[in-house]
């Protein structure tokens, strides 16, 4: 059922543009620097395009293999940098190349006037190297690979503008936060291998894995789960591990339309998803991710209603959404995770490129209260914002809804009515949060400040056009799934099942009851935003006003960040200075070692005093080691 | 007959006075010379001891030594030619470049 | 040798010893060397090794001596009283040298059995032929390295001599 395929070229053309972007990009133009760097992505869209087209070929559950060379053999162990690429794969990276050259192609434009424009042309194709690394890799080792690069260049493109000493350090804050959960994750590779070792086999291979699956006790299956989920809540930001995120948006915003919306930060789900068959060993370990998931959903929800910023409340409604795929594979629908990972990609990445239209037209402003009536400034970026809100708020027939739809009836059907109520609610959220963005960006009255007004401009084609197309896909992506028994329904499902299996709902229920349903919370919160933002726009202040803890509360996200700082950041710190800096380092190893310093310098003062240029004490000392050598002579021959 | 002992007497005592003259004397000239002295002390025991073994390796030692001994007048004396145009001296008290 | 020859001989090379170290003036000190050097020359004659005696007589009481009394006119010294100071280095080098002689003299008192007798030796021991067989054969590469050597201290004699002149050329000489 495997067929070979030269899957190596989809990794090829981005290595090629990094390779050419690093050593040449400086001294080539921007326009060359554009199309390769755009160019590459396409081409491995292309790749990708025609390996979906072989793969559609073969019968469910097939998959096309190349394995490029061996990695590792140490004895039994043995891994290979060798590529799979099924349906899920097939997802991942047709989304991954295909939103990621739209990124490329807007970046040339919004990134223009930068001039490090080279450089950020290699850190994204770097991104989307390592990110198809992570999706076509055959093996946990291999995409650990991918899984670590893509931190590296999410940690680059955060702190590109890293003479801002603010950017850096939130550049920093992802790279250490991640690094936690990937601490755990390299705990769980190691638990699995170790697994398998017990029995015989060294293999990471997710094949082998699935085979001898058996192997793993509900006990280990939980260990490891638990240990891989840890990475992905760092890596997909969810809670306790979400807080670099919200940071991450001091990055260039193509960066965070690519790497903390469409892809990187969706790894996590992709991993889970690609494990399924480990997961379902467990039941504790899906609870968890379940119910971290739509904890995480909903709470991020709040924190967006009152953010200020565009780009924050986008980036909390990402956490929510990856809430919301973490729901689903949590509750073992992993094709309906996967499905909303997909549609999310589309209009998460366009609602980010559309912020960064109105950010590049109003100069670098991100404050919503500064906006205001920008749709008749900005028409096309207002329509195709429009477009991906009604998508992501899950108004039918944008993409939106059916997948939301599909994690809702799964998390119903598969008896977990809390987390369900939960994520219904969150709907309600969702439709709030991102009416209120829109009502405060685009229309209303103007707020925006005079002198920032009369040149405020819609963006070039070059920009607006990845805009037509995201919202393009915003419209129809959804349409792949439609719900079973209506036309092609299930299809996506069907299509998926070869790699992540058939969710089994537990009870029946009614999908279009159940649709209706969370349309109507969806439309409600988009009628509370009517009412606040543009009926009565007075009304908000008076509220926070009258709530003003809760408020307060929410603008501060819950002060989380304000406890880690308290709880770990803060004694860590105190240890790393006062202890081991201080009290390790300075005075004990620095002690140590200037000590050396200081008794050779003394021992070597003290010793040259006899270097008295005397060329007769030489002579004494030489008659002294003379005597004595012969007195021990004497001994010898006495004795 | 004297036996080899005895010249093996004499060749220490010379080889000490030698020794002496190195360390009590300031003149590089007189130090250079007691060298030679200890020198030829050590020549004296190695042809006494070539006599009591009855072979000829030790005085192709003297030989040798002599060579060393010649090369080394020769470097030894433009060294003390050298220093003394440069510091109007041959007290070694005077001649401490390498001190501390 | 008789005995009685031998330690004539002997006094006087250790009074010409000790006037190398006790001479005030070079020249006499120089002078009581080749006294000394002269009789070591005719003890190795006495020995049997008449080569090497010769050889002393030769290059050491003719040619290096030579040598030291050009370089002692040459820088022109004259007499000078024993150097008061260095008590220490004094006190401390004839307690070396005191402790050195006696440990050499314990060494001969405790001689290794086989050299308290003379061996009979041929009637040629000691002769020229017999000790170019032994330089030719068995020490053939150190007689060949005495050879660089010597060239080596001919070389470096020169370049540490020669007077540096202004303007002079060639390399700089031995003056640091």
């Amino acid at each position: 059922m495997a067929e070979h395929f030269p899957l190596g070229l989809i990794l090829l053309f981005p290595a090629i543009g990094v390779v050419f972007n690093l050593f040449v990009g400086q001294r080539a133009g921007r326009t060359t620097v554009g199309i390769v760097g755009a160019g590459v992505i396409g081409a491995a869209f292309v790749v990708g395009a025609v390996a979906f087209g072989r793969l559609l070929g073969l019968p469910t559950g097939g998959a096309l293999t190349s394995t490029l060379w061996p990695w590792i053999e140490a004895g039994a162990f043995k891994v290979d940098v060798a590529l799979r690429f099924d349906a899920l794969t097939a997802v991942m990276v047709l989304v991954v190349s295909g939103v990621g050259m739209l990124i490329h192609i807007y970046s040339s434009g919004y990134m223009a006037e930068d001039g490090d424009y080279a450089r950020f042309f290699t850190y994204m194709n770097l991104f989307v190297l390592s990110m198809l690394t992570l999706v076509l890799a055959d093996n946990l080792l291999l995409m650990f690979v991918g899984w670590e690069g893509v931190g590296l260049c999410s940690y680059l493109l955060i702190a590109f503008w890293y003479t801002n000493p603010e950017y850096a350090y939130n550049g920093r804050k992802a790279f250490i936060v991640n690094r936690v959960g990937d601490a755990a994750f390299i705990l769980g590779i190691l638990t699995t291998v170790w697994v398998g070792a017990t029995h015989g086999l060294w293999t990471l291979n997710f094949v082998e894995l699935r085979q001898h699956i058996a192997w793993f006790g509900p006990a280990t299956a939980t260990m490891i789960c638990v240990l891989l989920f840890i990475g992905a809540t760092g890596k997909s930001a969810q809670i306790p591990l979400y807080i670099w995120l919200p940071d991450a948006m001091v990055g260039p915003t193509p960066v965070s339309a690519l790497i903390h919306a469409a892809t990187m930060v969706t790894a996590g789900v992709y991993m889970v998803a690609r494990l399924n068959f480990l997961y379902l060993l467990s039941p504790d370990a899906m609870e968890l991710v379940a119910t971290v998931g739509t904890i995480t959903c909903i709470f991020a929800a709040t924190i967006a209603i009152t953010q200020p910023d565009i780009k924050r409340v986008l980036a909390y409604s990402t956490i929510s959404q990856l809430g919301y795929m973490f729901l689903a594979v949590g509750v073992g629908a992993f094709s309906a995770g996967i499905f909303h990972l997909m549609t999310h990609a589309f209009f998460k990445s366009l609602l980010f490129l559309c912020a960064g239209s109105v950010i590049h037209g109003m100069g670098g402003e991100q404050d919503m209260n500064k906006m205001g009536g920008l749709a008749s400034k900005m028409p096309i970026t207002c329509t195709t914002m429009w477009i991906a809100t009604l998508a992501i708020a899950a108004v039918p027939p944008f993409a939106g809804f059916f997948s939301k739809d599909m994690i809702l009836s799964g998390a119903y059907t598969s008896g977990h009515f809390g987390l369900w109520l939960l994520g219904l609610i969150t709907a309600g959220f969702t439709g709030l949060y991102m009416f209120r963005l829109m009502f405060m960006t685009f229309h209303g009255e103007s707020r925006v400040e005079p002198e920032r007004a009369h040149h405020l401009h819609e963006s070039p084609p070059v920009m607006t056009l990845p805009l037509m197309a995201l919202a393009l896909l915003c419209v129809i992506g959804g349409w792949v799934q439609l719900p079973e028994g209506w036309l092609w329904g299930g299809s996506f499902s069907r299509f998926l099942s070869g790699s992540v299996g058939i969710f089994k709902p537990a009870l029946e229920a009614s999908d279009l009851g159940l649709s209706i349903l969370s349309l109507a919370v969806s439309l409600t919160g988009a009628l509370i935003a009517y009412i606040f933002y543009i009926r009565y726009p007075g009304l908000p202040t008076y509220l926070a006003w009258r709530a003003k803890a809760i408020y307060q509360l929410l603008l501060e996200k819950y002060y989380i960040d304000q406890i880690y700082d308290a709880l770990v950041s803060r004694p860590l710190f105190f240890i790393a200075q006062y202890v081991l800096f201080k009290g390790l380092d300075y005075y004990t190893i620095d002690g140590l070692v200037n000590g050396t310093g200081t008794t050779v310098e003394a021992s070597g003062d003290a010793v040259r005093r006899f270097e008295t240029g005397n060329v007769q004490h030489y002579a004494l000392i030489y008659l002294i080691g003379a005597v004595g050598i012969a007195a021990f002579y004497l001994y010898l021959v006495m004795r | 007959m004297a036996p080899p002992s005895y010249y093996m007497i004499l060749s220490a005592v010379l080889f000490c006075i030698g020794v002496s003259g190195v360390l009590l004397r300031r003149n590089v000239l007189i130090i250079f010379m007691s060298i030679e002295l200890m020198l030829n002390a050590v020549n004296l025991a190695f042809v006494s001891l070539s006599r009591a073994w009855g072979s000829v390796d030790g005085q192709s030692i003297v030989f040798f030594v002599m060579t060393v001994a010649a090369a080394e007048a020769a470097v030894g004396l433009g060294i003390i030619l050298a220093t003394f145009r440069n510091r109007a001296t041959v007290n070694a008290d005077e001649i401490n470049l390498m001190r501390w | 040798m008789p005995l009685w020859l031998f330690i004539f001989l002997a006094a006087l090379a250790i009074i010409g010893a000790a006037g190398v170290v006790l001479q005030r003036h070079p020249v006499h000190s120089l002078l009581s060397l080749v006294m000394t050097l002269v009789v070591i020359a005719v003890l190795f004659i006495g020995l049997g090794a008449a080569t090497v005696g010769f050889l002393q007589m030769i290059v050491y009481a003719g040619a290096i001596m030579v040598l030291f009394l050009f370089v002692i006119w040459l820088l022109n010294l004259q007499s000078q009283p024993l150097e008061p100071g260095h008590l220490a280095l004094k006190f401390l080098g004839s307690l070396g040298s005191a402790a050195l002689i006696a440990e050499l003299l314990l060494f001969v008192v405790h001689p290794p059995p086989a050299i308290t007798q003379n061996r009979a030796v041929a009637m040629d021991f000691g002769s020229i032929g017999r000790l170019a067989q032994s330089l030719f054969t068995d020490y053939l590469i150190a007689f060949e390295a005495t050879s660089v050597l010597l060239l080596v201290g001919v070389i470096g004699g020169v370049a540490l001599a020669r007077r540096t002149t202004a303007g002079g050329g060639g390399a700089p000489g031995g003056t640091p």
